[in-house]
């Protein structure tokens, strides 16, 4: 094989991909679709399960919305400072950066917190897990979302870490970039879940 | 170039074909010796389903025949000989594509319209059987391994055998106590499946009389296996006299040893039998008592065993799996798990094969 | 992740064959594993089988208990779909999807070395069961038998968990695969000249990824009423069994089809090749997969039409399935088109190819029969139901991935098959498979239910167990035939060429077996079929022999320890879940400390040097 053929090999400029878009980012959207069918089937199982239970505590005798809605604002913000933080990375704005994705994991923090409290307040209200069909699914849904929130708030941590470190520079900000959209996905499904098991439980 | 093809390669493909040939003339023998086939039909809901698989046969042979025969014709026809130029490349051919789309769609479309005229056909249960009369309402209670059979509208209780009048639709409708069942008469209707939260049901009407096996068509546990019953299908007026026989039979008279009439002038009693006396006592002392229903008037309407309303005249026992005969009847008696491994009345209680012949023989007295 | 740049002018020193199997990230070597490990799974299904047959060969059979018995199907079928059937497509996508492609790697390798350890530990441990108690609740695991209150054993906890575990293993494959088809194709390569392979795994990927996440939450909930006491099938705290039928099956149908797609791929890949003719309607051919997929979500509730949903959905569901027998047909009838006019040559993997064709046909066409849904109410649940689904899996993806481990074992191995021997093991095959598996329609007519460890006599159901037992042990000398091919020409030379087939694909441009780097030079491609557009522009009969190269300056990545530390740690947390409670801890110590072990691992892993994916390629 030709020496001229074995340059062609790797001078091909970084990494070749057919479509344009890196590696690791179409492999967070094709996760994210995955993990859609993943929340969809926790949703549909509470929606199902709805008003089935045979025993108490139910939603109206437990939730607490104002603290709830707090979370849910929280988390909603967070995403918009996690796109400054990202506009800091690829801008190479080191204070815009740290600043941003700070705020963002404090959120994160703040969001998993404010769940770790409601479900303590709802253990000792009488709802266990296993208390009945409401507990067991709601516990699931919420629990699951609030590992997803936990492993995004770790992720975010790290990067926050390298930041620090200067190890995320703009030609690195994908690595923030694909965290982001993970978070952005965390919190769209809150906004499904926060409807479809507060406010739809409170309603009728 | 090619070697001489070997002789076994010549007739393997025909030995296949006869060889199938003979296992579909078999399967289309007569009824008697397939009492739970799906393809001799003894009720109308087996029937018009029958029918319809017949079509979809029908239209699946010729297309196996048809596609099958291409393929062959095509490995022979097209097989490559030595030196033989490149084959016209060709990449497709849209009409022929279209073509081979929309006649399977054509096809289809021949079982697709008797399927959903028959689902909406056997979806509704008759207001009235053919000769007029109301559906008898039969209620199916699975249990881990057995069936219970109540006739809410009589008042009476069975298990394991089913009995039913010819021409007269029956409405069966299932639940279970534990978990998932699925309840079959093949020579009568589909399977239903039996679920412990909502009843299902499904009817149909025998066209003739006999003796029908089914069975349970859904793993329910260790004894699966072994959870069949027997529906036995008889004339009107046979049935009625054996309906007459089961409200006769009441759970509380039946422990009781048989009293002289008080009317003096009928002849009295012939004395009991000491070992059918012997086998009532041990069926009171014995923990028999408090899972089994002796009689199928007035049995309660929990229950932890089958029924034992008319056992003497049963024709299977053990869910429809031995021969009731009275050896059967006392080796069951005397070890169940031996047949039936897992049972729930193995180990409940100990009796000598004495004292198991004894039960054997009450038993066979109820009839 | 470290990148290892070959030179073989100063080469390093050699690490140990085993440390070099388990850290590496080589997608060939991943795919052998695959296979290896699948192969050996197949044959204790096969041994699991014959048992069954062995037991059923007459009425009241009494060679196993009726538990064992139990315990022998539940682990067949869940063996032979999760541990055979899956993991032997996995191998030739492995193997085969970068070579098809024009890559030198998957997108991710260390995620794929993940995926294979993680389905091998899983693969063990749901085998190990067979010392304390395998799952005996049937791979469908209904509840509310596979629940605490019916099944308190340990059974059904290495279904539950075993089945959680090697989903992990599919749905990281199937992201790997995803982003590596779609992303690292060679240039030239659009998508419409891609191999029908890449396509079928493409499709199979996507099928993966939506359908597995349904049954790891339907998993998830067993597992919780199983362990922690909810009620989510317990009908006494108001839980509904026919959740977990739904659920089961909205991922269980799709499965069917991950099962059969890469079948078709390797089918559409063989049949050209050995007809001297390119596939016939391509479009078409992508067109009815991507159709078959997409129907394949809405066909779940034909798997329960006995439960009794109403006319309503039962002609919804029959309809659509009936749709389905529309572009499954375009794809029989295309092959046929490939093979018509062609220049047939028929050789071991032709045959295979060719006999799929035959006996899918039959499955497709039992399918039809159960798209009826009055007649299903008769078929389902019996051994006609058997019958379908060993024609679409046995006499379908079975006879399709033996085809193709006939046809590629030249490239993976570097030798080629004994002929003679291919041929003896495909007559024993196609005589045994249809022994055991034709006679079983007859059975399922004649009222014979599923999953019975024993069957009385006067049914008429005899002598058609007797021809599948009997069948069953054909099937069983057809594969120690194939064993013994295997044996023989593993001592034998290395006499493959590059391309013994004539084939049209990138992975006859290389040398059998590929350098570890796969292509020299990044391959470029303008058509459907690169080497007989080469070949034809060289006007020549074959290519000449590539030579070995030094691979020089190709950048590789390296090996790493982290996806097998990451899948113990997997295996370890959810060995947690079947231990019974320790002291005061909420959950088992064990179970803590797998999941810091896969904590630990995975962060390891994310920072094993830095310089991700910029350099290497």
């Amino acid at each position: 094989m030709s020496s001229a053929a074995m340059d062609h090999g790797h001078s091909a400029g970084g990494h070749h991909t057919s479509l344009p878009i890196d590696n690791r980012k179409l492999a967070i959207w094709t996760f994210i679709g995955s993990e859609c069918l993943f929340f969809a089937t926790l949703i549909s199982t509470f929606l199902i399960y709805r008003g089935q239970s045979v025993s108490g505590p139910g939603p109206k005798d437990i939730f607490e919305v104002p603290l709830v809605t707090g979370g849910t604002a929280v988390l909603l913000f967070s995403s918009f400072f996690v796109v400054m933080a990202l506009n800091g990375a690829q801008e190479g704005n080191r204070k815009k950066l740290l600043t941003w994705l700070s705020l963002t994991v404090l959120c994160g923090m703040f969001f998993a917190g404010m769940q770790v409290y409601e479900f303590m307040h709802f253990y000792h209200l009488g709802l266990g897990y296993s208390t009945n069909l409401f507990s067991a699914s709601f516990y699931t849904l919420t629990g699951f979302h609030g590992a997803h929130v936990t492993m995004g708030t770790l992720w975010l941590a790290t990067l926050l870490k390298d930041a620090i470190k200067g190890n995320l520079p703009p030609e690195k900000s994908l690595n923030l970039e694909i965290a982001a959209l993970y978070w952005h996905f965390v919190d769209v499904v809150w906004i499904i879940i926060f409807p479809v098991v507060y406010l739809m439980s409170l309603g009728n | 170039m090619r070697p001489a093809r070997a002789p076994w390669r010549q007739w393997l493909p025909h030995g296949l074909l006869v060889a199938f040939l003979a296992v579909l003339v078999a399967g289309c023998g007569a009824s008697e010796s397939y009492p739970q086939s799906t393809l001799h039909p003894k009720g109308d809901f087996a029937e018009v389903v029958d029918g319809l698989f017949q079509t979809t046969v029908f239209w699946a042979t010729i297309i196996f025949i048809g596609v099958e025969a291409a393929l062959l014709y095509a490995i022979f026809r097209f097989r490559a000989k030595p030196n033989d130029p490149e084959p016209a490349q060709t990449h497709g051919n849209t009409l022929v594509e279209i073509i081979w789309t929309v006649i399977p769609a054509a096809v289809l479309a021949f079982v697709a319209v008797p399927t959903v005229r028959v689902i909406f056909e056997t979806a509704e249960i008759p207001e009235t059987s053919a000769d007029g009369s109301a559906p008898l309402r039969v209620d199916v209670v699975g249990h881990q391994w057995w069936w219970e059979f109540r006739y809410p509208d009589l008042g009476i209780v069975t298990a394991n055998e089913l009995h039913i009048p010819v021409g007269r639709t029956v409405d069966v409708r299932m639940k279970s106590v534990d978990v998932l069942h699925s309840w079959w008469v093949p020579q009568f209707a589909g399977k239903r499946d039996v679920f412990p939260n909502r009843e299902t049901r499904i009817w149909f009407t025998a066209i003739d009389t006999g003796e029908y096996p089914g069975v349970c068509a859904e793993f329910c546990g260790l004894q699966h296996g072994r959870m069949a019953f027997y529906t036995m299908a008889v004339a009107p007026a046979d049935f009625d006299a054996w309906v007459a026989r089961r409200q006769a039979d009441s759970a509380q008279a039946a422990i009781r040893p048989p009293v002289p009439p008080s009317d003096t002038t009928q002849p009295a009693p012939l004395p009991e039998d000491p070992q059918v006396a012997q086998g009532r006592q041990l069926f009171l002392t014995k923990a028999c008592v408090g899972c089994h229903a002796l009689g199928s008037a007035g049995a309660p309407t929990t229950v932890l065993g089958p029924n034992l309303g008319g056992i003497g005249t049963r024709r299977m026992i053990a869910s429809g799996w031995l021969e009731n005969t009275d050896a059967n009847l006392a080796a069951w008696i005397k070890d169940p798990a031996a047949f039936k491994e897992g049972v729930a009345m193995a180990g409940v209680y100990q009796v000598t094969d004495a004292e198991a012949a004894a039960l054997a023989a009450f038993l066979r007295t109820r009839q | 992740m470290t990148t290892t740049v070959l030179d073989t002018e100063a080469a390093p020193a050699r690490r140990s064959a085993l440390v070099e199997w388990l850290t590496t990230v080589d997608h060939k070597k991943i795919g052998i594993m695959y296979g290896a490990s699948a192969f050996i799974f197949f044959l204790i299904g096969g041994l699991e089988a014959l048992i069954i047959r062995a037991q059923l060969t007459g009425p009241e059979g009494k060679l196993v208990s009726a538990e064992l018995y139990n315990q022998l199907f539940t682990m067949h079928g869940t063996t032979m779909i999760f541990l055979a059937v899956m993991p032997l497509s996995a191998m030739f996508f492995n193997f085969f999807v970068p070579l098809l492609i024009g890559a030198r790697d998957v997108a991710f390798p260390r995620l794929n070395a993940m995926s294979l350890w993680v389905f091998m530990l899983g693969g063990i441990f749901l085998n190990a069961s067979f010392i304390f108690g395998a799952p005996n609740g049937g791979w469908f695991g209904y509840a509310p038998l596979s629940g605490r209150e019916f099944s308190p054993g340990i059974n059904m906890d290495f279904w539950v968990i075993g089945l959680q575990i090697l989903g992990i293993a599919s749905l990281a494959a199937g992201v790997n695969f995803f982003t590596t088809i779609l992303n690292m194709r060679a240039r030239g390569m659009t998508l419409m000249r891609m191999p029908m392979f890449a396509w079928a795994t493409l499709i199979t990927q996507i099928l993966v990824l939506l359908a597995f996440p349904v049954i790891t939450v339907a998993l998830i909930f067993l597992m919780a009423d199983r362990v922690f006491g909810t009620g989510f099938f317990v009908t006494a705290a108001g839980g509904d069994p026919m959740l977990w039928q739904h659920l089961f099956w909205v991922f269980g149908h799709p499965e069917v089809y991950i099962l059969i797609l890469p079948a078709f791929g390797i089918i559409s890949e063989i049949l050209p090749v050995f007809s001297r003719k390119p596939l016939f309607g391509y479009s078409a051919m992508v067109f009815s997969m991507a159709f078959i997929a997409f129907l394949g979500f809405g066909v779940w509730s034909h798997h329960m039409f006995a439960t009794g949903m109403g006319p309503l959905a039962d002609s919804f569901f029959s309809l659509a399935t009936m749709l389905i027998a529309i572009p499954t047909g375009v794809k029989v009838f295309n092959w046929m088109g490939t093979v018509w006019g062609g220049s047939v040559r028929l050789a071991t993997p032709m045959y295979f190819a060719l006999g799929f064709i035959a006996m899918f046909v039959i499955g497709g066409l039992s399918g039809v029969m159960h798209s009826v849904a009055p007649a299903d109410l008769q078929q389902t649940d019996s051994y006609f139901v058997v019958a379908h689904f060993h024609y679409v899996l046995f006499g379908g993806s079975i006879f399709a991935l033996t085809a193709g481990a006939y046809y590629w074992w030249p490239k993976m191995f570097g030798r080629m098959l004994d002929e003679g021997l291919g041929k003896a093991h495909f007559w024993l095959m196609f005589l045994g498979f249809n022994l055991t598996f034709f006679p079983m329609h007859f059975a399922g007519l004649l009222g014979m239910p599923r999953r019975v460890y024993t069957y009385p006599a006067g049914l008429g159901f005899d002598i058609y167990n007797l021809m599948a037992t009997a069948g069953a042990f054909v099937l069983m000398l057809a594969f120690l035939v194939f064993i013994w091919n295997l044996i023989k020409t593993w001592r034998g030379p290395a006499n493959a060429p590059a391309d013994p087939w004539g084939g049209a694909t990138l992975e006859w441009t290389i040398p059998s077996p590929p350098q570890e780097f796969n292509f020299g030079e990044e391959p470029v491609v303008t058509g459907k079929d690169p080497v007989w557009t080469a070949r034809r522009a060289a006007g020549v009969d074959r290519l000449p022999e590539p030579a070995h190269v030094s691979g020089k300056g190709i950048h590789m990545p390296g090996p790493s320890w982290w996806p097998l530390i990451v899948s113990v740690g997997i295996l370890v947390f959810f060995v947690g879940f079947m231990l019974p409670k320790f002291w005061a801890f909420p959950f088992h110590p064990v179970g803590i400390l797998g999941f810091a072990i896969t904590t630990v691992g995975i962060f390891k892993w994310a920072y094993e040097p830095v310089d991700a994916h910029a350099t290497h390629h």
